[in-house]
Formats: C-alpha cells, sequence, structure tokens
C-alpha cells in the first residue's frame, strides 16, 4: 500500500487545487449520483442568480382571468388563486431561499465553527462553555426555538437567517470541537509553537485550515435544513410575507386549495424544496468523498 | 532444502493493486519455500512487498488487490483456490498471524480471555466446559503471571509486551502449522523485544511449527532465523541460509541495507553507500550562507550551555485504586498524601549539555526521557529544579508564554513522526518558512525564499520539492523538512527526538550523517532522545541512562557503552541483537 502511495506522490507533483479538481472528477465520475447532485445544485444556483431573467410571466401580476388554471402549455406548473403563474413564482423564490440558506450557513459556520474549534483547542472553560450552550440549544425541539426566535426578534429575513443559524449552532460546535480536539497535541501543533506562533495563531493558521473539508461538508449538509427551516417559518406565517414569491408561502397558500382538488398550487413549490434539500444532502455525501482521505486509493 | 515438500510453497506470486492510476504491481514473481519446523525471515524496507506476500498467503489482501498470477501451496492445499470457507478454517488453525500493533489487534473491550476463548471455540478447539481451563493455559504458556486473574484483564491495562504475548497466545491456541509475525516486535523496547521473540521460538520450536519472520531489522532477522529471503520493490532479490548471507551477502541491494544498519564497529560514514552517486548528498554550504559564519561552538566553550537541576516533572495520578494505580506502585514511597497521589515521570534528575556536544538521553518507553525533553523544550511546564539555559533560568518561564520569546529560535527541535510533525495543509516551502516569519529578522518574500531554498540545499532537499505537501513527500523527505525547519534560525541547542524511528535504515543512514555534518558546519549542540543505542553510540559524545525517571548512569559514549557499570544498561546492550559482523 505504501509503494502505491508514494507513487501516486510521485506522480502528482501537482498544488493542492488541481489535486483536488482531479481528485473531484474522478468521485464524480466513479459515483454518478454525486454527479447528479453537483448539476442539480449548478442548476439552483443559476436559478437563484437569473431568476426573475428565465422567468416566463412577472410572478406577482395577478390576471384573475387565469386564475386557478391548471397546468397546461401556456402555464407549466398552472395557476393560483390570483392567476399569477406558479412556474414563474417557483423560479423567483429560489433566490430568496438560497440566499437565506447561505447566510444563515455562513454565519453559523463563523459563530459555531470558531467557538467549537476554540473549545476543542483550549479546553478548560472555554469547552465547558461552549458545550453547554450548545447542549442548552440542543434541548429545545429546534423548530420551536426557531419560532420563538422569530417571534421574539420581529418578522424579517434577517432574523429568519438569524434564528436558522442559532438552531445550526450545536451541530457546528461539535464537528469543530471534536476535530479540533484530536488535532490539538498534534506533532505539527508543538512544531508550530517551536516556531513560535502564538496559541491564538496556531489556531488560526494551523488548526482550522486543517478542519475546514470537514466543515465544508458540514455547511453542504446544514444547508437543506436551513431551506426547509426558512420555508418552515414562512409557511407558520412568520417571516417573509405574502405577495413575496417564496416556497413555503406558497405551499400554505396552495394547501387551502388541496381539498377542491387544485393541487398544483401548493405541489410544485414543495416539489422546488424537496428537490433542493435531496440535493444538498446528497452534496454532502459527495464531497464527503471528496475530502476524505481514505477514499484516496 | 529437503526432499520433502515444503510446508508452504509460493510460487510466481504477483499481487496487483487496482488503484486511479491504473494497476500498480506490489509483489511480482515471488517464489518462497517454508520446509517444517524452519523459520524463514522475510527482510526488507518499506514499500519492499514483504506484508502484502504474507496477506496474500493468508488472503487477506483489501478489496483492491488481488493475486494475479502464481500459486500458493499450504500442505498440499492450492489456498488460491480454495474458497472462503475452507481459508476461515485454515486461518488461526493451519496458519496465523502476529500483527506489528498488538494493542490494535486485541479487542479493546473484551476480557483477553474471552479473546481466546473465542479463537479456541471458532475452530471447535475446545467444548464448553473446558475453554476457559484451556484458555488460561494458554495464558500461562506465554508466561503471563498470575493467568487466572489476568484473565479478566482488557488490553488497556496490559503493557505493550503483554499485549503481544496476548496476541501469541491467540495466534497459538489451535496449534497451527504456520505463524507468520509481521513485524512483531517493533514499536516494542529492546528487553521486551527480546522475551517476547524468544518466547515465539521457545513455543513454535517446542510445537514443531514453521515460522514466517517480517522484519526490517537486520538483528532480528540474524538471531532468530533459519534462512533470510530479502524483498526490494515487490522483488526477491536474494534467499540464504542466514549464517552466509550475513557473511557473504550477494546481492548489491543486500550489502546496501546492511552497511545501513548501525552496528557495533562501524563509524558514521560507513553506513553510506559506498557509491553516492543515487542519493542527494547534503550540499556543503560555505559559512557565509549560514549567517552565523562560524563552523565553531559559538561563544564561551567553557560555560556548559544547558544545565538541568534536580529536575521534577509530577503528574496528579487519578484513581488510586484498581490496576492502573498499581502498575505505577514502585513509586508510592509514602510521602505523597493518599488524596493527592503523584505520579512523578522524571525524578529529579541533573546533567549538562556542552556547546558543540552531542549528548544522548537513552531509555525505554516511559522512563521519562520524552518528557525530560519536551521541558527542556519548554513546551510543558516543570514541578520542580532549574533549566539553566546559557545561563538564563528558563525554567521560571510559563510554557504558553515561550513561544513568543526571542530565546525559542535558540532551542528547536526535530520530532520522531515526520509526518505527524508536518502541517498537512503547508507546503514544504511554507512549513520551513514558519518560524523566519513569526521569529526570525528576515523579511520579504524573496528573502524568505532565498533562505527555505539554502535550507533545502543545506538539508539535500531538491529544491523543485519545496513546493509540495508533506503527502507528496516521501519519508526522508518529510525528515529533511523537519531537519530544515529546526536549523533555520541557527539555534543553539537542537533537540532531536527519536528523529529516525519511523525511517527506514538505508534513509536512516543518510539522516543521520546529515545531522552530524550540519552539527559540524553550524556549531551547535544537540540533545539526543532515542531508545537506539546502536544510533545513539554513532551520533553522541556523552551518554545519559534512564530508567524510572531517574538517571542509571551518564558518561562518555564509549565508557557507557563499552564499560557498563549499571546493571540496567547492561541489559540494555545485551537485549540488542546484532547481526554478525561480516
Amino acid at each position: 500500500m505504501s509503494e502505491v502511495a508514494t507513487g501516486a506522490g510521485d506522480a502528482a507533483p501537482a498544488s493542492g487545487l488541481t489535486a483536488t479538481l482531479r481528485h473531484a472528477r474522478y468521485i464524480i465520475g466513479e459515483n454518478p449520483v454525486t454527479g447528479f447532485a453537483f448539476s442539480l445544485f449548478t442548476l439552483i444556483v443559476i436559478m437563484a442568480a437569473l431568476g426573475p431573467l428565465v422567468a416566463p410571466y412577472d410572478p406577482l401580476a395577478s390576471n384573475t382571468s387565469v386564475a386557478l388554471k391548471p397546468p397546461s402549455a401556456a402555464h407549466w406548473f398552472g395557476t393560483d388563486q390570483l392567476g399569477r403563474d406558479v412556474l414563474s413564482r417557483v423560479i423567483v423564490a429560489t433566490r430568496l431561499d438560497f440566499t437565506i440558506a447561505v447566510c444563515s450557513v455562513a454565519l453559523v459556520f463563523l459563530m459555531g465553527g470558531l467557538a467549537g474549534v476554540a473549545a476543542g483547542f483550549f479546553g478548560g472553560w472555554t469547552d465547558r462553555i461552549v458545550s453547554r450552550v450548545a447542549d442548552t440549544i440542543m434541548a429545545f425541539p429546534l423548530f420551536v426555538l426557531a419560532m420563538g426566535i422569530v417571534a421574539a426578534l420581529g418578522n424579517t429575513v434577517t432574523n429568519i437567517v438569524i434564528a436558522t443559524a442559532i438552531v445550526n449552532f450545536p451541530l457546528y460546535a461539535r464537528v469543530a470541537r471534536a476535530e479540533a480536539n484530536v488535532r490539538r497535541e498534534a506533532g505539527f501543533v508543538q512544531a508550530a509553537r517551536l516556531s513560535g506562533n502564538g496559541e491564538y495563531r496556531i489556531l488560526l493558521g494551523h488548526i482550522l485550515p486543517n478542519i475546514m473539508p470537514i466543515m465544508i461538508v458540514q455547511m453542504s449538509l446544514t444547508m437543506g435544513y436551513a431551506i426547509l427551516n426558512a420555508a418552515g417559518l414562512s409557511f407558520i406565517g412568520l417571516g417573509v410575507r405574502p405577495p413575496t414569491p417564496e416556497w413555503g408561502i406558497m405551499v400554505a397558500e396552495g394547501s387551502a386549495f388541496m381539498v377542491s382538488g387544485e393541487w398544483w398550487i401548493a405541489f410544485f413549490p414543495g416539489a422546488a424544496l424537496m428537490v433542493a434539500v435531496f440535493c444538498f444532502n446528497l452534496l454532502g455525501d459527495g464531497l464527503r468523498d471528496i475530502v476524505d482521505p481514505q477514499r484516496r486509493t | 532444502m529437503s526432499a520433502a515438500p515444503p510446508l508452504l510453497d509460493v510460487r510466481d506470486l504477483t499481487v496487483e493493486f487496482s488503484t486511479r492510476r491504473g494497476i500498480v504491481k506490489a509483489v511480482r514473481h515471488v517464489n518462497i519455500a517454508v520446509a517444517k519446523g524452519e523459520t524463514l525471515g522475510i527482510v526488507g524496507e518499506s514499500g519492499s512487498g514483504k506484508s502484502v506476500t504474507s496477506y496474500a498467503v493468508m488472503r487477506i489482501l483489501d478489496r483492491a488487490g488481488r493475486i494475479a498470477e502464481g500459486s500458493v501451496t499450504f500442505t498440499g492445499v492450492d489456498v488460491c483456490a480454495a474458497g472462503e470457507k475452507e481459508m476461515r478454517d485454515l486461518r488461526g488453525r493451519e496458519i496465523s498471524m502476529i500483527f506489528q500493533n498488538p494493542r490494535a489487534a486485541l479487542n479493546p473491550i473484551r476480557k483477553i480471555g474471552h479473546q481466546i476463548e473465542d479463537v479456541l471455540r471458532q475452530h471447535a478447539q475446545a467444548g464448553s466446559d473446558d475453554v476457559t481451563e484451556k484458555a488460561t493455559a494458554m495464558l500461562e504458556q506465554v508466561r503471563i503471571a498470575r493467568p487466572q486473574e489476568r484473565y479478566h484483564a482488557y488490553p488497556f491495562e496490559l503493557s505493550g509486551g503483554m499485549c503481544q504475548r496476548v496476541v501469541i497466545a491467540l495466534a497459538l491456541a489451535c496449534r497451527p502449522q504456520l505463524l507468520i509475525a509481521d513485524e512483531p516486535t517493533t514499536g516494542l523496547d529492546v528487553t521486551t523485544q527480546q522475551t517476547v521473540m524468544d518466547l515465539v521460538v521457545e513455543l513454535t520450536r517446542a510445537r514443531g511449527m514453521s515460522t514466517i519472520l517480517i522484519t526490517h531489522d537486520w538483528g532480528l532477522a540474524a538471531a532468530y532465523c533459519d534462512r533470510v529471503v530479502v524483498m526490494e520493490k515487490g522483488n526477491v532479490v536474494e534467499t540464504a541460509a542466514s549464517r552466509t548471507i550475513f557473511t557473504a551477502p550477494t546481492h548489491a541491494y543486500t550489502r546496501k541495507l546492511m552497511r545501513a544498519t548501525p552496528r557495533p564497529g562501524a563509524a558514521l560514514r560507513d553506513l553510506l553507500p559506498e557509491d553516492l552517486g543515487a542519493e542527494p548528498e547534503p550540499q556543503a554550504v560555505g559559512p557565509a550562507a549560514n549567517g552565523n559564519g562560524i563552523g565553531q561552538p559559538r561563544g564561551d566553550n567553557r560555560a556548559p550551555l544547558l544545565v538541568v537541576e534536580n529536575l521534577v516533572k509530577e503528574y496528579p495520578r487519578k484513581g488510586t485504586e484498581g490496576a492502573f494505580a498499581k502498575m505505577f506502585k514502585r513509586n508510592d514511597t509514602g510521602e505523597a498524601k493518599p488524596e493527592v497521589a503523584m505520579f512523578r515521570a522524571v525524578d529529579g534528575i541533573s546533567f549538562d549539555v556542552r556547546r558543540g556536544e552531542s549528548v544522548g538521553l537513552v531509555g525505554e518507553s516511559g522512563c521519562g526521557k520524552s518528557t525530560t525533553s519536551t521541558m527542556v523544550m519548554r513546551l510543558i511546564d516543570k514541578s520542580d529544579g532549574r533549566i539553566l539555559f546559557d545561563g538564563h533560568d528558563i525554567g521560571t518561564i510559563p510554557a504558553s508564554k515561550f513561544a513568543r520569546l526571542a530565546m525559542r529560535k535558540r532551542i528547536q527541535m526535530v520530532f520522531q513522526d515526520p509526518t505527524d510533525s508536518l502541517n498537512p495543509r503547508f507546503t514544504a516551502e511554507r512549513a520551513i518558512a514558519d518560524p523566519i516569519l513569526r521569529l526570525g529578522e528576515v523579511t520579504g518574500r524573496k528573502a524568505v525564499r532565498a533562505r527555505c531554498e539554502a535550507l533545502a540545499r543545506q538539508v539535500g532537499l531538491p529544491v523543485e520539492l519545496l513546493g509540495r505537501f508533506p503527502h507528496q513527500l516521501s519519508g526522508g523527505q518529510k525528515a529533511r523538512v523537519g531537519i530544515a525547519r529546526a536549523i533555520v534560525l541557527n539555534p543553539d541547542l537542537v533537540i532531536l527526538d527519536e528523529p529516525t524511528a519511523a525511517l527506514d535504515v538505508s534513509v536512516q543512514a543518510v539522516v543521520l550523517n546529515l545531522l552530524q555534518g550540519l552539527k559540524e558546519q553550524l556549531g551547535m549542540s544537540y540533545l539526543f532522545v532515542s531508545h537506539d543505542l546502536n544510533v545513539v553510540r554513532l551520533l553522541c559524545d556523552r551518554v545519559i541512562v534512564m530508567q524510572g525517571g531517574r538517571i542509571v548512569e551518564q558518561g562518555p559514549t564509549e565508557h557507557v557503552l563499552f564499560q557498563p557499570e549499571a546493571q540496567y544498561t547492561r541489559d540494555l546492550l545485551a537485549a540488542i541483537p546484532h547481526p554478525p559482523v561480516p
């Protein structure tokens, strides 16, 4: 096996980035599901970026003459009770939901990731405080906690982002803590001390880059949850308000028409939500394979 | 060898691994035969395919590997054609194996007695009425004291040597015909190695078993094997009786390996191959390149650079009862109060290191040598005593503050594990540059780059490798990066913590010569921490022998190693297996 390892090293005097890209290509080739997840992710990003440009109709323009029409050639996803095109609304909503998810994940990465790394590296009181805060958050039913935070702070998109970040805090803190803890006594950390690095510099310059791959996987996995959380809050009337196109609100609005047979109003935004969450979870699995050195045979 | 068919016959064996970069042949056309009752040694460096060969015999290659060509016949049975069920019967009952790391080979959450019972039951060697009795008898045979009591011990409660005895008991429980020992004593102390190997030989002889001993240690192969097979890069290069191979090696690779093995009577230069064409030799760099300018010890020659006085390190002991506490019973001298029982890892030692001198700190695992070096390094705080470095009492400065002091750059260290001590996300250049960026006066990207390149040349690391990450470098190259990082700031004292323990002998020979050359060039002092007396002898002017946190003997190297006064030193020296001098 060691022969294989050295062989790989000798054959690839490439930089870390190109090696990673080559490895990524290999993983995607090995596992078509990962490739599928990546293309779906690209599609979501394109929709989020170009949403209003590619949408066939104005998502807010109501036209009561075509209200509650089932899917047809003109309106692929049908129309809602105000005659708005469901397809256009689903596409335009991508940007809002995606932005909420990205912002909350970035925020929780900063808060939870840094707190967790510090807890794992310093131990002692830092560890106790961070771990108990994480335990306290975990003790609440997470969605109810998010509801409470948004209700208390006020009904805005910013507060949805904050609530989603707080709810995810323990996941990040715990992963970062565990990863930092095993590297705390590693030889390269001692070597960094000998090189004159202070403790904070070791934390940020030596430990953090080493746990980034795992944190990125964690980000992808919680991304789906963040979207679901944001949509859930909107569904129960917290957060984004109508008529803004948002998947959660659309499902909420459409649910009233389910009984009378107009299924498409709730179905298509719900399906979009499901596809997005599914995509991020698959992506997380794929990323884990890419960053896991054990798979690099 | 004899008229009777061999017990194990490996013919023309080729093992392939399918990797992303295509098929890699780990073993190529290997022929090995083991006669009944014979002990065969397979010797080679890492990557030579010696372990893969044994895995192929046991058919325990991992999923990517397969036997591409050749045949393996064991007592007339074709192992390659046997089904998985037949192989399960064969493994453990007919062929068994001892692995390198005994702790990893034992199930950590199962009592050792039960683990032996499992093997006996699996192969129907015992019924439920006599299984406990047989397992206890096995423990007794591998000389585990108080077997009835130890039957209920968990692996973590036993020392490394004891664990290896349990593994041997497991391997021999079903009275197999062939034992494959894959580096069975690597990671054990020399005295433990001797008792474990003697035990293996005695038990296998008594049962008329054959043994394959896989090792990188020539001394071990010479002491315990009838015949030796030398492997290099998947090929068998030489097979001969162990007596003739040591006196008259025919293959160039065998000669190179034997030359590189530290042995009594050989000087440091003798370890290097006769022709140095292949290996990049460290360049002699003029004094001007080293900033300091003098190749002689700096400053006042008479005053010692480092003085350690009555140094003590205590750790609070967890739990005063139970097996763990019993292990340290000899330290219970009564002065410690029962509620704050302390374990003294280092128990009042004093020594000094003069300028330009190499001092070896020798002892077996747990003797406190690493704790001592870490304290001198100022990575952990002492409990008592004084550490004087160049007249300053550095022991009083807390370890957490020491990293940013100017004194830091005068004491540096080369770590034991070159892989673990390099940040996986730093390139070689970034790793070498780290001390300059933090503590050095050199500023500007170009100057740092130039300094790294000069250092790389000095330690014999090809400059084009500076952009690589640790996983793209070989063990020897990583060791060079670690050495370059330690000497980049021209330290006065370098602590070498078993710097070659993780390296192959031929690489070790080159690295030791490099260290010696650098010391002469830069006028540094070395504190060389090691368990290997042969290596210490080559590099050190004086030796300190430690046992149980105390110094048992210190003095000039030749004196300590050739006329040892302490019984412990004599035991240590006697336990080292030596290949016969050609």
